[in-house]
């Protein structure tokens, strides 16, 4: 093994928030995959900053403006690293993974025809469908849906047979955030090149648990989210291949996005400025730098073996109890749970997890379709972080018998 | 009875449970035991579509009072809907306009009545008050 074993124990310590109580019981957090906890050097990073720091970065000449300037580029440089891209410019802050798809969507608004087809996968969450819906009304191009099995995985033979010489994009999550399904996502990257497709990755559930390599995908595009990596909210980046970010067009326009401005014509900054327009948020960029950070003090390698060690664990657990399916059977997932019991609805279990004082998600999770596939209303989603533990499983399987006890 | 008397006695009820798990075992046995609607009105017309539970509301006039049924495919969901009926239904619409759901804070099941929980009651209250605007209207 190459990695270090975790000490869960100690690394609790590093989120204030895992000590609170709710409705008077100790916390515990098992809606990891919607939001994450920030540990106090995250913490820490933003309360530096704005008690040493805030000011508009890229325009003044005054210490503070550069100071600050020099820890935003910074963190973009950290996360070029932690992503591997080829360049720092190819790597644009975003207000999280929505914006990112939504300002590729636009971009592609202008290169897309009605001869051509963006395939996207049966196991989206809704905001990496309707920008395509949208994008596809706006140019007349047809959407595809690549479909799913019982097991919730993607049906990957009809992904071929889906790509032609027709297909522009393929948009597909790295990880299913209602399901926790591993895609794999290198082999359809390989095999949408062979047909000149681009291929955006929704990565929002994968960055929490892997490190994903952007040159060794050789993806197109890739987006995520701070907030699902112990970052802030509000704060996220999309990783695009340098030919791609300059053939693409500005997003918005505004401050920061421009070179020359006449009212006869503006000529627009170079990469990655282009796509940052107007202030950012620029603590959370900071922070964002010091989420990955953390994390990676701790080592992915480590954190996926203990997580997988939980989702084995409670997977186990919850099976003994009677009457409770899992949905998401795929021998590639990550430590996502999401299940229903027979003949109870998942609010009703939700909210008696919630009084016990375990937070859990219930719903649709933002991925009807993948609801109707299995025709139920919605399951209950239990998802663990490396700062969970088995002994807070224990609670949710106990909590789940007396919301069986109580609603049967 | 007035709706005021009524949210009094739902209080008094309830404050005679001890913890929260008298309270909803006592709510998921109203949403077991009660037939709050017709399945003849279970159909999309009547639906408030939550992200989280759905709830049908029917509405009928009845010598001068409003009587509402309604059902949710949620069981708690369903528990709160019989403690709002029995306080709303077969009321005179005036007295739903004035009335409040002050009761269902007292009775500490406020937080099914927030926004965020999208489960459909929320909807569901404003639908009562409108279809009582709009049976008072038929009055005057």
């Amino acid at each position: 093994m190459s990695h270090m074993a975790l000490n869960v124990d100690q690394i609790r310590e590093d989120f204030p928030i895992l000590s609170r109580k709710v409705n008077g019981k100790p916390l515990i957090y098992f809606d990891n995959a919607a939001t994450s906890q920030t540990p106090q050097s995250v913490i820490n990073t933003i309360v530096d900053y704005y008690s040493n720091y805030n000011s508009n970065i890229h325009r003044g000449v005054h210490a503070l403006s550069q100071e600050a300037t020099d820890l935003y580029e910074a963190s973009r440089q950290k996360l070029q690293e932690h992503f591997n891209a080829k360049r720092a410019y190819e790597i644009i802050f975003t207000s999280g993974t929505t914006h990112g798809i939504n300002l590729i969507a636009s971009g592609f608004a202008s290169i897309l025809t009605s001869e051509d087809e963006v395939l996207v996968s049966a196991l989206e969450h809704h905001s990496n469908i309707v920008p395509w819906q949208m994008l596809c009304e706006r140019t007349g191009s047809q959407l595809k849906v690549i479909p799913m099995n019982e097991e919730g995985e993607l049906v990957i033979s009809a992904y071929h047979e889906l790509l032609s010489e027709r297909t522009k994009l393929v948009f597909v999550n790295h990880i299913s955030n209602a399901l926790g399904t591993i895609n794999p996502i290198k082999d359809m990257i390989a095999a949408a090149h062979n047909f000149g497709a681009a291929v955006l990755v929704d990565g929002a559930q994968a960055c929490p648990h892997l490190k994903p390599d952007m040159q060794d995908l050789d993806v197109d595009f890739y987006v995520c989210g701070a907030h699902k990596m112990c970052g802030p909210t509000g704060i996220g980046i999309l990783y695009g291949k340098e030919e791609w970010l300059q053939k693409l067009p500005p997003y918005q326009g505004g401050g920061e996005m421009i070179d020359q401005v006449t009212f006869e014509k503006t000529t627009y900054a170079g990469l990655p400025h282009k796509f940052e327009a107007g202030t950012p948020n620029i603590a959370g960029g900071i922070a964002f730098g010091a989420a990955v950070d953390y994390m990676n003090a701790i080592g992915f390698e480590t954190i996926a073996s203990y997580e997988h060690e939980l989702l084995s664990y409670a997977t186990e657990k919850l099976l003994e109890i009677e009457g409770l399916k899992i949905y998401g059977t795929s021998d590639s997932k990550t430590s996502v749970i999401s299940f229903n019991i027979e003949g109870i609805h998942p609010y009703d279990i939700g909210t008696i997890l919630d009084k016990m004082g375990i937070a859990v998600r219930t719903g649709h999770h933002c991925a009807q379709p993948i609801m109707d596939f299995y025709q139920i209303p919605g399951t209950v989603r239990a998802s663990f972080a490396f700062y969970n533990t088995k002994s807070e499983i224990d609670a949710l399987v106990e909590g789940v018998r007396k919301a069986k006890m109580m609603l049967s | 009875m007035t709706i005021a008397e009524i949210q009094a006695d739902i209080i008094e009820e309830f404050s005679m449970f001890d913890d929260w798990e008298e309270r909803y075992q006592y709510m998921i046995d109203l949403g077991k035991t009660l037939p709050l609607i017709d399945e003849k009105y279970k159909t999309d017309d009547h639906i408030i579509k939550g992200c989280q539970s759905k709830v049908w509301l029917n509405a009928e006039m009845n010598d001068e009072k409003v009587v509402f049924t309604a059902d949710s495919d949620a069981i708690i969901t369903k528990g709160i809907i019989a403690i709002l009926i029995r306080a709303f239904s077969n009321q005179h619409p005036k007295a739903i306009i004035e009335s409040n759901t002050g009761f269902i804070d007292e009775i500490g099941l406020k937080e099914h009545l927030s926004p965020t929980r999208a489960n459909g009651l929320v909807s569901m209250i404003k639908q009562i008050k409108m279809y009582a605007l709009a049976y008072q209207t038929q009055i005057n």
